[in-house]
């Protein structure tokens, strides 16, 4: 027999708490992690009375947990929150058809209102014709782009006060560890945090379960019987932020404080008071947040438009001031932008008109001092 | 000589993917000189049940950090982890944590 638990002294253990080393039985875990997410809640003032809250549902084990914790400590506690569940469809066949579906029987198990936005809808491209053009890798930097912007589109549309995402301690400290492998300065500082407060077409957005232990949230969802979708995404396995993940795991088998260390570290690094950080403003074609004249999910659907789907990605700035000039560019710097070579480039028929190279319009474009001095991969 | 041991063991959160989708299987560890432990199933379990890419399953002679065991319901960590003696009719849970958002 397991030790007992150290919380109640009577049953079996049925846990060992990764942040704390402490025992639990199944009851007090439960009790525990409902009563920690409550006052995550209630300490870092996420919701007011009387919101209306997006949670966004993929159908995945954290935000299965989210929905089904913020629909009980909603009612436990007396939060007056109205909530909604808002899923994107990125168009992912054989992954987000089959998530959805597990979305749709949350749906019918809680009586929580479902929206879902979708990004033929939202963009004219679904995830699956991007990854046609642009071929194995970066899809997830379209992806992520796509989602945050898709998120705040669904939740204005549902006349949402905030959004909250399920996110936990493990993703934060990979997207930590990311931000810090990139040396990306800007994203260190806003990622690590609570959530952002919004403006400009983005939506306020929270992070109830930042603190809590993807082990724990999956033996939650386990212990409390909630059915979730578990299959890895079909372009996930070229992501970079899985070797940030398969690093962290080693580090959490070592030390499983590790995991909030770094997010503490995190959330407590200052950057020196000198140090220059792109402004925030509104894209100039969408009004949507943007450090740029154009926000990163307009310069990435004028890539793909254009039939030039790497030109969002990586540095291209003389190409880019190129097109914008309404210069033509070469077989070869064409071909450094993603377009398909002469024997190469299976595309959908429905999007071939597309494929003529820096045409129209392009003097018109806002593209004048243009720099990405960001990270070569976005992440949301 | 250790007697044969019959045993549920379990795949998911996205772990029964590497074993053609089946999450539940009935199975009865063959007699050998030392009992069966948590490391010794391991080691039965790819060489007999594990269908493709092992390596997202086992690393060295122990679970892929990310993959939750649970002994009767209880964390692994409890048990003793991979020296844990294997009882007749023990059911063992492998659950991925490495899957999906």
């Amino acid at each position: 027999m397991p030790t007992s638990c150290s919380a109640c002294g009577t049953s079996p253990a049925a846990l060992r708490r990764p942040k704390t080393g402490h025992a639990l039985c199944r009851p007090c875990f439960l009790a525990a992690f409902e009563e920690e997410t409550h006052q995550a809640i209630v300490a870092g003032q996420l919701f007011q009375p009387g919101e209306t809250v997006a949670i966004g549902a993929s159908g995945g084990k954290d935000s299965t947990v989210l929905a089904h914790l913020l629909q009980l400590l909603n009612q436990r506690h007396g939060y007056g929150l109205h909530l909604v569940l808002l899923s994107v469809d990125e168009g992912i066949a054989g992954y987000r058809d089959a998530s959805l579906a597990a979305v749709r029987r949350h749906q019918c198990r809680s009586g929580l209102p479902l929206h879902v936005v979708s990004y033929r809808q939202l963009y004219g491209w679904s995830m699956d014709s991007i990854a046609r053009h642009l071929g194995p890798r970066n899809n997830c930097t379209f992806c992520g782009v796509f989602r945050r912007q898709a998120l705040d589109r669904g939740a204005l549309l549902l006349g949402a006060d905030k959004i909250a995402t399920g996110h936990n301690a493990d993703d934060m400290a990979e997207t930590v560890l990311m931000n810090f492998l990139r040396g990306d300065v800007g994203r260190l500082r806003r990622g690590a945090g609570a959530g952002s407060a919004g403006g400009e077409g983005a939506v306020p957005r929270c992070k109830p379960l930042r603190h809590a232990y993807e082990k724990e949230i999956v033996l939650y969802a386990y212990f409390q019987g909630l059915d979730y979708f578990s299959t890895e995404c079909v372009y996930a396995p070229q992501a970079y932020r899985g070797y940030a993940r398969a690093l962290l795991k080693d580090l959490e088998a070592i030390r499983p404080s590790a995991v909030a260390d770094l997010c503490h570290s995190g959330e407590r690094l200052s950057l020196r008071p000198d140090l220059r950080l792109p402004a925030r403003g509104a894209c100039q074609r969408c009004g949507y947040v943007a450090s740029q004249p154009l926000c990163k999910a307009c310069v990435l659907l004028e890539g793909l438009d254009r039939g030039l789907p790497k030109l969002g990605i990586g540095k291209h700035q003389r190409l880019r001031d190129k097109l914008r000039d309404g210069q033509p560019l070469t077989q070869e710097e064409l071909k450094r932008l993603g377009a398909p070579g002469e024997n190469e480039g299976e595309l959908p028929k429905e999007q071939e008109t597309q494929m003529e190279p820096g045409v129209k319009g392009a003097d018109k474009e806002p593209w004048g001092g243009w720099e990405l001095r960001g990270p070569r991969g976005l992440d949301f | 000589m250790a007697a044969p041991v019959s045993l549920l063991v379990e795949f998911g959160g996205g772990a029964e993917l590497l074993f053609d989708g089946i999450k539940k299987h009935q199975v009865t560890l063959p007699c050998q000189p030392e009992p069966w432990d948590i490391r010794s199933l391991l080691k039965w379990i790819k060489q007999n049940l594990l269908k493709e890419r092992p390596e997202l399953f086992i690393q060295g002679d122990t679970v892929r950090p990310g993959i939750l065991v649970l002994i009767n319901d209880a964390d692994w960590e409890l048990m003793g982890e991979l020296d844990y003696k294997l009882q007749d009719k023990d059911n063992i849970i492998f659950i991925s944590t490495l899957h999906g958002g």
